[in-house]
């Protein structure tokens, strides 16, 4: 099968300069990915489980440490100029392109990198500022956008371009509820407008981005794929379980929580400034639930909320890895 | 047209080249100060040279220093360092994922700079020219055409060279840049015939191309004086350029894919923040 993209043991080490700067890191440990044309596919992570070297090496700006990777049939390594003829990429808090120019001048210079011509380029760039809400802009020099505007002036960048398959990297990173939105409508109608034909590789640490948008999520941690399925399925893994999410007073020891009878695996999170302690457990048995609660009262804590909750990624993602995304 | 490598790369160096010209003239405080403090210098010169009684034409060697020093300087600070900045805001990667020749990206922003800053040297020239009152005898504006574009793309060439260097180097090179103004204002003979430093030392100095293409310019806007404090004749010096040109082009290819292979192994160079 001809796939969108294809990895095959892929691993990346990146090396220090010197001894001082400390030890190798493994980014990509074994990745064996297959994307399929026409796929809106999630890569999701916390910060440093690879996602981006992954992407990075996707679009031609890594090479391998050892294992292969191809874009839409094209090794990474000896075939990059076909792969960068069918690509493009947009990465969350991008600053790129020049503070100077117009909107407008911006976003037609990308374009002429990929040899569009420039009255195709300006209906595109026109037609994409309207459904992006920035036709007032256009004409603005970039420095003087906002956050916001910026991002979605880098997402037109990217898409701009008609690439086969693109690659967003966090690409709603930062931004308010309402650009979000604009920008994930926007992917989803994109890919869904040219049904098998147009790819969509997107990474994210938000869950309910990953959720909402993705036909097929992976899970990486260290550098390695834990799961790849759909989100219905990846869910199904924890509805066997039960799924409890309980704020507390800030814990000094989560130690035991572990090795409880019924718990299958937990992630807390501190939050100081609210002096709250967040817990999530994967129970094996809801009979758990009362030494759950003797456990935090022994330690003197108190607790204020306690949900049984429906599945979630994240849930998922604290029953493979045992941490949360925090 | 069809979108074939060609085009493709045209339309790039064009478009590099436009956001070059257009950003570096919608700031008028740097044209200001682009053309007004070459003038300071050329005119501390000038007026030594008045008050010395040296030949009137020394008066025109000075302002055409001061009016190429403008590429000089661009040369050094803008286009060298250029492929830097770009990391740091994240165009690099951009650009290197874009299926052009690298080498497009470097020649629009060579062209780029070229335009800018020919009109910060005409400006100078012509400043300079009004407030000193120096009288020009032109006898072969063919030639003084083609030296001045052989020696721009030389400079330029030279610059697109220093681009990878730099990134390679990182932030020491702007050192390297520091190092580099001063000394070579001096070689290079930007207030005086470079013909005074001796042989050898002018023969040095000539790797740097602006050395060799104001000396022939020279020659060419005073022919009368050209013999005297000409360096060689500026026949042989635009064949130097001509071979300048190849040299520098050739070695920034060299050093654009020796830099993009590095980024690729190490993943230092190329992308942002590491």
């Amino acid at each position: 099968m001809d796939y969108a993209v294809e990895t095959r043991q892929l691993t990346r080490v990146f090396n220090p300069k010197s001894k001082k700067e400390g030890k190798s890191v493994k980014a990509l440990d074994s990745v064996d990915l297959k994307i399929e044309r026409g796929e809106l596919f999630g890569l999701l992570g916390p910060n440093g489980a690879g996602k981006t070297t992954l992407l990075k090496i996707l679009s031609t700006l890594l090479l391998p440490t050892t294992g292969k990777a191809f874009v839409s049939g094209f090794d990474v390594e000896k075939e990059f100029v076909e792969i960068r003829k069918r690509i493009n990429m947009v990465s969350g808090g991008e600053i790129s392109g020049y503070g100077l120019l117009t909107v407008r001048e911006n976003l037609w210079m990308f374009s002429q990198f990929y040899g569009i011509k420039s009255s195709v380029a300006h209906e595109r760039i026109d037609k994409m500022l309207d459904q992006f809400g920035l036709v007032d802009k256009k004409n603005e020099k970039v420095r003087a956008l906002s956050t916001g505007q910026r991002q979605k002036m880098n997402v037109i960048r990217g898409f701009v371009t008609n690439p086969e398959i693109i690659f967003l990297d966090e690409p709603t990173l930062g931004l308010d509820v309402n650009a979000s939105r604009i920008i994930r409508d926007f992917i989803v109608d994109w890919v869904r407008e040219d049904k098998g034909k147009r790819t969509v590789l997107l990474t994210t640490h938000y869950m309910a981005e990953a959720d909402q948008l993705c036909d097929k999520i992976a899970i990486i941690d260290d550098g390695r794929i834990l799961a790849c399925d759909s989100p219905e399925n990846l869910k199904k893994l924890v509805k066997m379980n039960s799924t409890l999410k309980l704020d507390v007073n800030l814990l000094n020891d989560i130690s035991g929580f572990g090795s409880l009878q019924g718990v299958e695996n937990f992630a807390a999170h501190d939050d100081p400034e609210r002096n709250v302690t967040t817990l999530r457990f994967i129970l094996k048995d809801e009979s758990a639930v009362s030494e759950i609660m003797s456990l935090i009262l022994s330690q003197g804590s108190k607790i204020m909320t306690v949900q049984k909750t429906e599945p979630t990624l994240e849930d998922v993602f604290v029953k493979m890895v045992g941490k949360g995304f925090d | 047209m069809t979108d074939t490598w060609l085009v493709r790369n045209m339309r790039a160096i064009k478009a590099r080249a436009y956001s070059r010209v257009v950003g570096a003239n919608r700031e008028p405080s740097w044209v200001l100060f682009d053309v007004s403090l070459p003038l300071l210098s050329v005119a501390a010169y000038a007026y030594i040279y008045k008050y010395m009684d040296a030949p009137e034409e020394f008066v025109g060697f000075v302002i055409l220093g001061g009016a190429m020093t403008a590429f000089w300087l661009n040369v050094l600070w803008s286009m060298a360092s250029q492929l830097y900045w770009e990391k740091e805001t994240g165009n690099l990667s951009l650009f290197l994922i874009a299926p052009i020749s690298r080498m497009s990206i470097l020649a629009g922003m060579a062209v780029g700079g070229m335009f800018a800053t020919t009109v910060r040297a005409v400006s100078t020239m012509v400043i300079g020219i009004l407030v000193f009152g120096v009288a020009f005898s032109l006898s072969d504006p063919l030639m003084l055409a083609l030296v001045f574009i052989v020696t721009l793309i030389a400079l330029y060439g030279m610059g697109m060279m220093f681009a990878s260097l730099y990134l390679i180097f990182g932030r020491e090179a702007y050192h390297v840049s520091s190092l580099m103004t001063e000394p070579i204002y001096l070689v290079s003979g930007f207030y005086f015939p470079v013909k005074q430093l001796g042989f050898w030392t002018a023969m040095g100095a000539s790797v740097i191309p602006i050395t060799l293409g104001l000396d022939a310019l020279r020659q060419l806007f005073f022919p009368s004086s050209g013999g005297l404090y000409g360096f060689a004749s500026v026949t042989n010096e635009l064949l130097i350029l001509v071979a300048l040109c190849v040299v520098f082009l050739i070695l920034s290819k060299f050093s654009l894919d020796y830099m993009e292979r590095l980024g690729k192994t190490s993943g230092r160079l190329t992308l942002r923040w590491q």
